[in-house]
């Protein structure tokens, strides 16, 4: 009990240690990672001045007057960021009216929107707080329909204010799990795709959103020709229409290129058939998430200039599209020039990021295999995952002019078991505790000599 | 395979964390007391192991550091083994002649992985509605099926489990729909035609329990008793005071595993969460005669490390999964540790197709997390959570699980220190053979269902 009782002091010194308001720090002879693909640099120095990188790197002289943290031992990098993830959607994931990542039973599908129900204070948010992930693309799942909504971009800042970026991108599902939702066949899937995006293309005239998109070509890229049936600007709304009007308005962005579409694929063949996509819907801005055989297709994907949220060390055939899968397809993927992020649901947690990355730099002593350099796995869990969720030099990087997000490590952070021992985001100091702190502090014994555990707090 | 999946299966299933195993410590064969296991009109035992060792060549590993996997630490060790058998272990001082000399210089050695919960072969990938053996979710108690009789040799899940996890030994079992499931399986991870080619020889039998949401949720979804806690436990017991009434006339496929329980002959591994349910299976247990083994997944363990020790059962857990489902939302990344400072037996365990890849990597999470708390364990320890221990929990703890003389020489050279996130197996070998080397193209299994894919042979 008075270890408890200490331990419960020292957490509210903690807690009060946090100041709300972004600090003027700088962070000196650490080991530090920028994030931009470089690599880890020792005894160096980051300034950080109102909620803003000032500066990173060796040869940084510290402002006078500014607080200066020892980084000795310690190692500074951006925050991670965490795509694609459904942090602050659900609490227990078995507990369905915990759980809001799914909604299999509603009329809408592409108009669903997270942010109004992503809850700041989700353990989940807390928990990968304290692991060193400060912003993460969170978004619901494609349940109802083979779109599963609208994503946003937040912050895991410990402040009311989760979402920095509402309805920053739409997901859909192509492929085995797309092909069942929509019907049975992965043919349903492009038919349905190519019905709504015309759909959205008809309620963007409709409804006269202003700024709407003035309609390109048809192109087929080759010499098939597409359907005319299928291309026509008169869908009549009144009696044929497959989509709610929120869900035809929500694709309208996306038909026009002005919010990506996630594209959940893993076949190399379903690869290719969504990069086609373009010539029929030229604006269209892909992102390809999964991709298990993508470096089947590498040279295809680096041409279209399509980012991918890959997974990260499947290498089973877990269903029969992902036969080629292996832990190489990052490291093939990147090596022919495509951007890759490690996907965080591809694994037991978005915790887990740092470990995937790791495990790609090992990679590189198997003889046969591809992996990442330490400084392009770090990239692949911070800049480019920032870059791809439209924060690119504002997140996931140690930048002049960046936010300030950043993580002191109490070692390599790829490495298992390192974790943050400081968390800044947009320069505040965070706090990391959680219900999972609580109760290691709770059972760091088991003496029950003068009254229950129940009074330890 | 993306998370979309994986909740889809937590939320319907709970697949994932569904089965568990353990066993009482060394005994490798239990005394048969005066019932011994019914034998088929041959003689034998049914579906005996055929699994023999492949050649080996006498082997001498040096240069390397070496964990025996029972807490000793030998820095430029030496490693010999012929004949399938360890033939010793100690310094620089060993002789090597008449042994081929491996250079584990910068290298690491270690017993071969053990994972005593997995589900390789009854949930095979691909993982398509066909492929799904590992539930006999038609009845709460299953004691009369057995996992080998599921096992699909050819599943692409055990190559991944041998080259990029180094296990060498792994405890197939029935999932965690039931309360009671069936018997496990423990087999070599070597690549076979037949189930009865990598069963492992002289291994008992397990059986697997679940306590807690799985077998309510399944059956009381289904109308039928039980679909609560305390519904549980009094199927439970009915089903021991009826198995304790068998007197072994006519054969009864379910009561003979029952029976084989009660004589102790059979290790009963229990899928358990939270740790009110483990003291009161304990208690059951005590009630009725018999003796768990192992609590698997036991997220809340660390919250009775005394209870635990005090009853001899080892904890099979993860590093840090938790929040997946009600009984998991405690999980916290010191229970390997807090478990250990009670002086309780702790395995670390996958119940994962992915995870089996890498219990190297979650014993060091485990152990860092630990150290945080000021709970220091020497890594000869933690080497212990993945290899010896898993062997004692399942019985075979005799025969594999650590590198000492004229034990079977199932060996990893790692290419760096294998709590290390930058290590991966090099070499490994099973009863002597080298079954995998990363340095050898050829030197790797490929499934039968894998010839003339995409990737045929790849890197994986």
């Amino acid at each position: 009990m008075r270890r408890a009782l200490t331990i419960a002091a020292s957490l509210l010194a903690l807690a009060s240690a946090a100041p709300a308001t972004a600090q003027d720090v700088a962070i000196t002879n650490a080991t530090v990672a920028t994030g931009d693909g470089s690599e880890p640099v020792e005894g160096a120095t980051v300034i950080v001045r109102g909620g803003k990188i000032v500066a990173a790197g060796t040869g940084i002289a510290v402002p006078a007057g500014m607080q200066v943290l020892d980084g000795s031992d310690t190692w500074v990098t951006p925050g991670i960021f965490a795509t694609v993830t459904s942090l602050g959607l659900w609490d227990v994931g078995a507990v369905s009216e915990s759980n809001d990542t799914r909604a299999g039973d509603s009329p809408f599908s592409a108009a669903l929107d997270v942010a109004p129900v992503v809850n700041p204070s989700s353990q989940h948010i807390l928990v990968h707080r304290s692991a060193g992930i400060t912003r993460a693309a969170t978004v619901t799942l494609p349940a109802s329909s083979i779109f599963g909504g609208q994503g946003a971009m937040i912050d895991l800042g410990a402040d009311p204010n989760a979402v920095t970026r509402p309805r920053a991108f739409q997901v859909v599902a192509l492929g085995e799990y797309g092909g069942r939702l929509a019907g049975g066949s992965r043919a349903a899937t492009h038919t349905l795709l190519r019905n709504a995006l015309r759909e959205a293309g008809s309620y963007g005239d409709d409804a006269r959103i202003p700024g709407r998109s003035t309609r390109g070509e048809i192109r087929t890229g080759d010499d098939m020709p597409i359907d005319p049936r299928m291309t026509g600007r008169d869908t009549d709304r009144a009696d044929d229409v497959l989509l709610t009007r929120f869900d035809a308005a929500a694709l309208v962005p996306v038909l026009r290129g002005e919010q990506p579409l996630y594209v959940y694929v893993e076949r190399a063949s379903d690869i290719r058939s969504t990069l086609a996509l373009t010539r029929e819907f030229p604006n269209l801005d892909l992102v390809l998430v999964g991709a298990s055989e993508g470096w089947l297709v590498a040279s295809e994907i680096a041409a279209a200039n399509v980012p991918v949220i890959a997974d990260g060390l499947d290498d089973l055939p877990q269903n029969f599209e992902e036969l080629g899968s292996t832990q190489s397809n990052i490291g093939r993927m990147v090596k022919a020039g495509v951007r890759v992020a490690i996907n965080a649901a591809a694994m037991e947690n978005p915790r887990n990021l740092n470990q995937y990355a790791g495990n790609l730099v090992a990679l590189t002593r198997i003889p046969g295999a591809d992996g990442l350099s330490w400084g392009q796995a770090f990239a692949a869990i911070s800049s480019v995952p920032a870059a791809i969720s439209g924060m690119g030099g504002k997140a996931g990087v140690l930048a002049p002019g960046a936010t300030g997000d950043l993580v002191i490590w109490d070692g390599d952070p790829l490495e298992v078991g390192s974790v943050p021992v400081k968390v800044f985001i947009d320069g505040i100091e965070q706090p990391l505790d959680s219900h999972q702190s609580r109760l290691r502090e709770r059972y760091r014994d088991l003496d029950l000599s003068d009254l229950p555990k129940a009074y330890d707090w | 395979m993306t998370k979309y999946a994986l909740l889809a299966c937590a939320a319907a299933f709970a697949m994932a964390g569904c089965t568990t195993t353990g066993d009482d410590g060394d005994t490798a064969s239990v005394s048969s007391k005066d019932w011994d296991a019914p034998v088929g009109a041959d003689g034998n035992a049914p579906f005996p192991s055929t699994y023999r060792p492949y050649p080996g060549r006498p082997t001498a590993l040096v240069g390397a550091t070496v964990y025996d996997g029972r807490g000793k630490r030998i820095d430029n060790g030496t490693v010999l083994f012929r004949d399938g058998k360890v033939a010793a272990i100690g310094d620089a001082s060993l002789s090597t002649e008449g042994y081929d000399v491996v250079d584990g210089g910068g290298k690491f050695v270690t017993p071969g992985v053990i994972d005593i919960h997995s589900h390789l072969g009854d949930y095979p990938t691909p993982s398509v509605e066909a492929h799904s053996d590992g539930n006999e979710a038609t009845s709460p108690m299953t004691p009369e099926v057995w996992a080998e009789h599921s096992v699909w040799p050819q599943d692409p899940g055990f190559t991944r489990a041998l080259a990029n996890g180094g296990v060498t030994s792994l405890q197939i079992l029935p999932g965690s729909a039931n309360l009671t499931g069936g018997r496990s399986v423990t087999l070599k991870n070597v690549s076979a035609r037949t189930v009865q080619g990598m069963k492992f020889p002289g291994a008992p039998y397990g059986m697997k329990m679940a306590c807690g949401e799985n077998p309510k949720r399944v059956y009381g979804g289904k109308g039928r008793m039980p679909s609560t806690r305390m519904g549980n436990f009094a199927v439970n017991r009915q089903m021991w005071l009826d198995a304790q009434a068998y007197d072994g006339k006519k054969r009864d496929l379910g009561k003979e595993t029952l029976k084989g329980v009660l004589d102790g002959e059979i290790l009963v591994h229990n899928h358990c969460y939270r740790a009110d349910e483990m003291a009161l299976v304990m208690d059951m247990a005590k009630e009725m005669g018999y003796k768990v083994t192992a609590f698997h997944h036991a997220v809340e363990a660390y919250k009775i490390g005394d209870l635990l020790r005090e009853n001899d059962v080892c904890s099979a857990i993860w590093a840090d999964w938790y929040g997946f489902k009600m009984e998991a939302y405690d999980g916290i990344l010191e229970n390997a540790a807090f478990l250990q400072r009670e002086g309780a037996c702790v395995v670390i365990h996958s119940d994962d197709v992915n995870g089996i890849q890498r219990l190297n990597q979650e014993a060091a999470k485990a152990q860092a997390a630990g150290r945080r708390v000021g709970v220091d364990i020497p890594d000869a320890e933690v080497v212990g959570w993945f290899t010896y221990n898993a062997a004692k929990a399942m019985g075979i703890g005799e025969m594999t699980g650590s590198l000492e003389p004229g034990k079977m020489a199932d060996v990893v050279l790692w290419n760096g220190d294998p709590l290390s996130v930058y290590s991966r197996p090099e070499k490994v070998w099973v009863d002597g053979a080298l079954m995998f080397d990363a340095t050898d193209r050829k030197r790797r299994p490929v499934s039968d269902f894998e010839l003339g894919q995409p990737g045929e042979g790849d890197v994986k």
